[in-house]
């Protein structure tokens, strides 16, 4: 096997990239074991906290049973929806003069699939915080 | 005529539809309906009888399973063979069902019974009347379900169902062999049908024959109740009695012995299986009868008896074409005269409010002379009395046993079939005397529901019968004897019978032999039973009695080979299905050093060892494919 | 070989579509889009009604459309939504697929009739608002609200179109996604049971967990096959395997991941244990829906896979699919034994089947082909029927699936009962059931092909599994009814004519099975 690839010329151009892996791998793990081992032990209390820079994390209502509300989900979901519909458009607005009638339709077919679920979630409500 | 024979079967098939889905509407004339399908199809039979030369004759009703080359036609064959069977099944079928209108009068749900009789009586005409394997297949799983339905009849006695869960298991076993042997066929010859398959087993490699030789005879011994498979018989004496008389005496059991004739040209080819067929056959042989001496129990004694008759027609079949048509000659002196021996045990108990124990029997003879009667013409046929139906069929086969051409075989087989009609003329006597002679024991006892025993005779519905039965088996055998008409007319499906010349026993001492030692059976047992009371509870007793009342701890062996390592099995798999992964991971460290203590237990339903047996799973298959490739 | 970009002011050429080919397909996923928009607007009490005609006249219609391409689709199959310059399309319409369409067309009519069904339960199988905390005051009320998330017909349609794509796609991306189509509905339909939340909703995120987690295998075994034969298309995958000199090694751990993607749908074990949980938890029409339809595509999907693209690697995947047949049959039939519960009893049988199915699906002749694709249609059908039987035994708490409850069924529903054995009879095997023509059929396509061994272990497997079917005959039959046991409720038109649907195709395909066998046999896949 290895005879194989030897034989296609295949895998020395990718040395220098295993290379950078294999250091990159390196260097964290010698940073990760390293630092516990000569760094200082001084504990305060800003040290216990989630994030180190002084701003306290603010809990949410307990009514909800201390959790991030679905709606949140449901307006990610949204933007999700959009980012991915955007990142189609882009390449169609470049391409869209080669692509001709074909792609417009094509293109008209995919913003109404992803305008369905949209309307769905807007007319059952998904769009009212409260 | 012949073409349109498809009606044979029809005719059942329609009544048990008509009967089976009708519900309650037709529970006023269900039974009638039940009996006039089978008639029909018996005066079917009866015509077909005298249109037909015997020669085989295929007729294909349609293309059942076309895939590619795999074609299975749903075709029948009428030739002898096939024919003396419709004649049996229907004949006698005819018999019983309607026997079973009186017998069943009780029953509120007669339609029902009636509906699954016909559905057996349709399956056992497939089995008999395919032309090809798999029709023969169908046939036998069909028949297999009817009797699991009726052995569990009495479905409010655990014992009932437990001996239908049972009859069901042991069959499965026996259609895997037969299963096998089909596909055996199919790979090597190309076709399941009889034509293509006997004519192409000339080709074949002799190993693959005798395999296939081998797993129709493990299909056999499950269908017939043939040691190693024997126990479930037994048990399906739990169901109702025209059912044992009908299914697990006269004609399904009997199946096997029909495959084995049937696959005759495969077994001509390879005498090491015929050599299975006769070991088998002699070992069961004596197995039955030597159980029978032990029960008490009525219609047990009469199902090891079937076991062990069923032993004489394998060994027969096994012998070759000297015993071909012996074999099914005695299946059809047998069919007569055990079911004329069922119906009269059914009789029995109908006047005795359903008891089964001899010992609270005694002294029938003079309350119910026609049952007595009867049953006394099957008994001695039964035991050979000459002249008699077993007379002529039974003797015929320890003949031809005596007769092979190796002294050893000679000597041991012809030697346990003499052994065997010694005993059971010693266990069917003990039974005559202790049913229908002696004292009345039943006058001071009563029966297990707490009512006094009034016998009485059956109605005549029950008792016509038993009566042409046992017309049958007092002169069936001669008939059949007679000028060797039977053989002759069964050569076409067998080959001719081939006279056995030179036997280590001259042939004409044997009826001597054979009657000389039934009469020894009969005195001993007279010895025993006759002379002195009978006691009604049980006695202590010897080691051997202890043994054969335990059927010679047959249930223990199949406890201990089947179900235990099953039950042991299963246990041990839920317990690795419990315990997931890691579960399976102590099992595995448990079995090799005995370390499962150390290691932590985790619950089950965690979706990450469902996750680690997946990424595990993945791991072997890409592995073992990079294993398979570069190895 | 990277593709050429087009020149400036070079128009694209349109791919070929063949509309008439994919028409069932995109009449159920317009049917599905339409449902969703009906959601939006329609008032509550009037979307049942609506939802039930929208999705049944596409399903039939979808039905039509392709009888109406069968009765002159041309000979040898076809490919479509072919790219410029390429030789196959990326959807392959053939015999094996337009027969797998047919089925899922007809299992899914099956499905949908028992899940629009609000006989049994009022208001239906389906939570009323799927969103509530489980356990909670409002959970228990809701159990007894009339009315369901009616969302459960266009998720069940868009499940049904993917799983209608996923078989006949015919390069592995196009497979991916139908993949992800076909999965994403079940997970939540899963989840959507009115009764026993918590156990609805620890099925629905086992499955979508572990779902999730094989189609991370699938789409990594994907990617390695990309790399080795630098195209995802099955037709070209072979092409590559039978003559390159590039690592091998990615070529079958590829093969092995698509593979176990494939494996996972079909719930074949040792990927199946997602299986009894999950169709224990489900709520009964949708277990049967996936029960019957989600096999009928993870095999007909991994029948293309290995017969298009990995066909020339045979040699090698041949001893692990041969274990992992044998691990599945042994897996279904031994702890099938023990099990107390019918659906997961059934979940296990199903598991042994699948094994069956790899025996078939490994078999790459003629015969082991349409074998195959034969005992998907039976199996579907009788399973179906099965769970539609499963929803009628109810108590109080809903369904009674505990096997201690069904005691003595026959004495209280005779009917009942009697169909149940039949079906179980079927899936045991036995003659003049479709079971056993489909049994018969694969086993002696295996054997043709030279695997007796395998054959001889499926026979063994299928005998101890008919144990277990068995178990359950005996207890409707044997059995004293429990003084307080469940009560056999009066199905509706809808889950009535389900149940008769399956149980008729059963018999049939037992008794006449030559045209499906025909049918199945008329042609190979599209190369």
């Amino acid at each position: 096997m290895p005879d194989d690839i030897a034989a296609s010329g295949g895998l020395d151009a990718y040395l220098p990239l295993v290379m950078l892996l294999a250091l990159s791998f390196g260097f964290a793990v010698f940073s990760v074991a390293i630092a516990p081992l000569v760094g200082p032990k001084r504990f305060n209390k800003a040290k216990s906290e989630p994030y180190e820079c002084g701003i306290e994390p603010s809990p949410q209502p307990v009514a909800g049973g201390g959790r991030i509300p679905v709606k949140f989900y449901l307006t990610g979901m949204l933007f999700i929806l959009f980012d991915i519909e955007m990142v189609f458009l882009y390449p169609y607005a470049v391409a869209a003069d080669a692509v001709g009638m074909f792609g417009f339709i094509a293109v008209t077919i995919f913003i109404v699939a992803i305008t369905i679920p949209y309307v769905y979630e807007w007319a059952r409500g998904g769009l009212e915080w409260d | 005529m012949i073409a349109s024979s498809w009606l044979l079967v029809a005719f059942p098939a329609l009544g048990a539809l008509i009967l089976l889905a009708g519900g309650r509407r037709t529970d006023a004339w269900g039974h009638l309906l039940g009996c006039a399908t089978v008639l029909a199809s018996f005066a079917y039979g009866v015509a077909l009888f005298f249109a037909s030369d015997g020669k085989p004759t295929d007729t294909t009703l349609y293309s059942w399973m076309p895939v590619a080359d795999l074609q299975v036609d749903l075709g029948l064959r009428i030739d002898a063979l096939s024919l003396v069977f419709v004649l049996l099944i229907t004949g006698v079928g005819s018999l019983i069902h309607i026997y079973a209108i009186g017998y069943m009068s009780d029953d509120t749900d007669r339609r029902r019974f009636f509906g699954y009789f016909n559905l057996f009586v349709t399956a056992m005409l497939i089995l008999v009347l395919g032309d090809n394997f798999v029709s023969l297949y169908l046939g036998w799983e069909g028949v297999g379900l009817a009797s699991y339905l009726l052995i569990g009849w009495y479905q409010w006695k655990p014992s009932a169902a437990t001996a239908a869960k049972k009859a069901f298991i042991m069959n499965r076993v026996g259609d895997v062999g037969l299963a096998l042997a089909i596909f055996l066929m199919w790979k090597h010859i190309g076709s399941v049908s009889y034509t293509e398959v006997f004519a192409g087993i000339g080709d074949v490699d002799s190993g693959v024959i005798l395999a296939i030789g081998l797993l129709l005879l493990l299909g056999a011994c499950g269908k017939s109740g043939q040691f190693p498979l024997q126990a479930w018989l037994p048990d399906a004496m739990e169901g109702p009695t025209p059912v044992s008389a009908l299914i697990h005496a006269a004609t399904m059991v009997t199946a096997g012995v029909y495959l084995i004739a049937r696959a005759n040209p495969i077994y001509n080819a390879t005498p090491n299986a015929q050599l299975a067929v006769v070991i088998i056959g002699a070992f069961t042989l004596l197995l039955g009868a030597i159980i029978g001496c032990a029960y008490d129990d009525i219609k047990k004694v009469l199902a090891y008896s079937t076991v062990s008759q069923i032993g004489y027609m394998m060994l027969a079949v096994g012998l070759g074409p000297i015993g071909y048509a012996l074999g099914i000659m005695h299946l059809l002196t047998h069919g007569f005269f055990k079911a004329g021996l069922f119906l009269g045990a059914g009789s029995v108990m109908h006047g005795m409010n359903d008891e089964v124990d001899m010992r609270k029997f005694g002294g029938l003879w003079r309350t119910m002379p026609i049952t007595f009667v009867t049953f006394g013409i099957g008994y001695l046929a039964l035991i050979g009395f000459p002249f008699s139906a077993g007379y002529f069929s039974k003797d015929a086969i320890i003949a031809a046993a005596f007769a092979q051409e190796e002294t050893w075989r000679a000597w041991v087989f012809g030697g346990a079939a003499v052994l065997g009609a010694g005993l059971t003329a010693f266990y069917m006597t003990r039974l005559m005397l202790m049913t229908f002679f002696g004292k009345r024991r039943w006058t001071e006892l009563k029966s297990e529901d707490g009512r006094d025993f009034h016998p009485h005779e059956s109605p005549p519905v029950m008792t016509i019968p038993m009566m042409i039965l046992a017309i049958g088996s007092a002169g069936a055998g001669a008939f059949f004897v007679f000028n060797g008409q039977l053989a002759e007319w069964l050569a076409p499906s067998l080959g001719a019978l081939q006279e056995a010349e030179h036997g280590v026993v001259p042939h004409s001492a044997v009826p001597f032999i054979v009657v000389g030692i039934s009469a020894l059976g009969v005195l001993l047992a007279w010895l025993i039973f006759g002379r002195r009371e009978i006691a009604v509870e049980r006695q202590p007793v010897g080691a051997v009695v202890r043994a054969a009342r335990s059927d010679l701890y047959g249930n223990a062996l199949n406890e201990a080979v089947f179900a235990r390592p099953g039950t042991w099995l299963s246990r041990a798999l839920v317990y690795v299905d419990n315990k997931g992964v890691d579960g399976f991971v102590n099992g595995l460290a448990a079995l090799l050093g005995g370390s499962s203590g150390r290691l932590r237990r985790l619950q089950t339903g965690f979706v990450r060892s469902y996750a680690l047996s997946m990424l595990v799973g993945s791991f072997l298959l890409v592995g073992l494919l990079l294993m398979v490739r570069f190895a | 070989m990277p593709q050429q970009f087009l020149a400036q002011g070079e128009q694209l050429q349109v791919p070929a579509i063949d509309f008439a080919a994919v028409l069932p397909i995109l009449i159920v996923f317009g049917a599905a889009s339409i449902g969703v928009l009906l959601e939006a607007f329609l008032p509550k009490h009037q979307r049942w009604s609506s939802q039930i005609a929208l999705s049944l006249t596409g399903i039939v219609g979808a039905g039509i459309a392709l009888a109406a391409y069968i009765s002159d689709a041309p000979e040898g199959g076809i490919t479509t939504f072919m790219a410029q310059g390429a030789t196959t399309g990326a959807i392959a319409v053939d015999t094996p697929a337009l027969f797998l369409w047919g089925t899922l067309l007809a299992l899914g009519l099956a499905s949908l009739l028992m899940i629009g069904d609000r006989s049994l339960e009022p208001g239906g199988a389906f939570i009323s608002q799927a969103g509530l905390q489980s356990g909670g005051l409002q959970t228990r009320e809701q159990a007894n609200v009339t009315g369901m998330q009616t969302e459960i017909f266009p998720l069940t349609l868009f499940a049904l179109g993917g799983m209608m794509t996923f078989v006949a796609a015919n390069d592995l991306l196009t497979m991916f996604i139908a993949l992800e189509v076909l999965s994403l509905p079940l997970y939540l339909m899963a989840g959507l049971a009115r009764r026993r939340r918590l156990l609805s909703q620890e099925a629905a995120v086992k499955y979508f967990l572990l779902g999730a987690f094989a189609s991370a295998f699938f789409l990594y075994g994907v990617a390695l096959l990309y790399g080795y034969a630098g195209s995802v298309k099955l037709a070209e995958i072979a092409a590559a395997t039978a003559g390159s000199s590039a690592s091998d090694t990615l070529l079958y751990a590829g093969i092995g991941l698509v593979v176990v993607g494939l494996l996972f749908k079909g719930s074949v074990g040792p990927f199946h244990t997602w299986t009894p949980d999950v169709y224990q938890g489900a709520p009964t029409p949708v277990t049967g829906f996936m029960a019957a339809c989600t096999k009928v595509a993870a095999f007909g999907g991994m029948l293309r896979v290995l017969t298009v693209a990995f066909e020339p690697a045979s040699w090698e995947w041949e001893v692990p699919l041969w274990l992992i047949a044998v691990i599945s049959m042994a897996i279904g039939a031994i702890f099938g034994l023990t099990q107390r519960d019918l659906k997961r009893m059934i979940a296990y049988s199903s598991i042994a089947h699948a094994g069956f199915l790899v025996v078939g699906a490994m078999t790459l002749t003629e015969d082991g082909l349409s074998s195959t694709l034969f005992y998907l249609l039976a199996y579907g059908f009788t399973t179906i029927a099965v769970f539609g039987v499963i929803s009628l035994v109810r108590d109080a708490n809903g369904e009674a699936t505990d096997l201690s409850s069904w005691a003595g069924l026959a004495k209280r529903s005779p009917l009942v009962a009697g169909v149940f054995t039949f079906l179980l009879l079927a899936l045991a095997g036995i003659p003049l059931t479709s079971g056993f023509i489909g049994k018969f059929a694969v086993f002696s396509a295996a054997l043709a092909d030279g695997n007796a061994a395998l054959v001889v272990i499926a026979l063994v497997a299928s005998a101890v599994a008919a144990f277990f079917y068995l178990r359950v005959v005996v207890l409707m039959y044997f059995s004293e009814p429990a003084a307080e046991g469940p009560a056999v409720t009066v199905p509706g038109a809808f889950t009535t004519a389900a149940i008769t649907l399956g149980t008729a195709a059963t018999l049939v395909l037992g008794i006449v099975p030559a045209f499906a066998l025909n049918w199945a046999s008329a042609g190979g896949f599209v190369p």
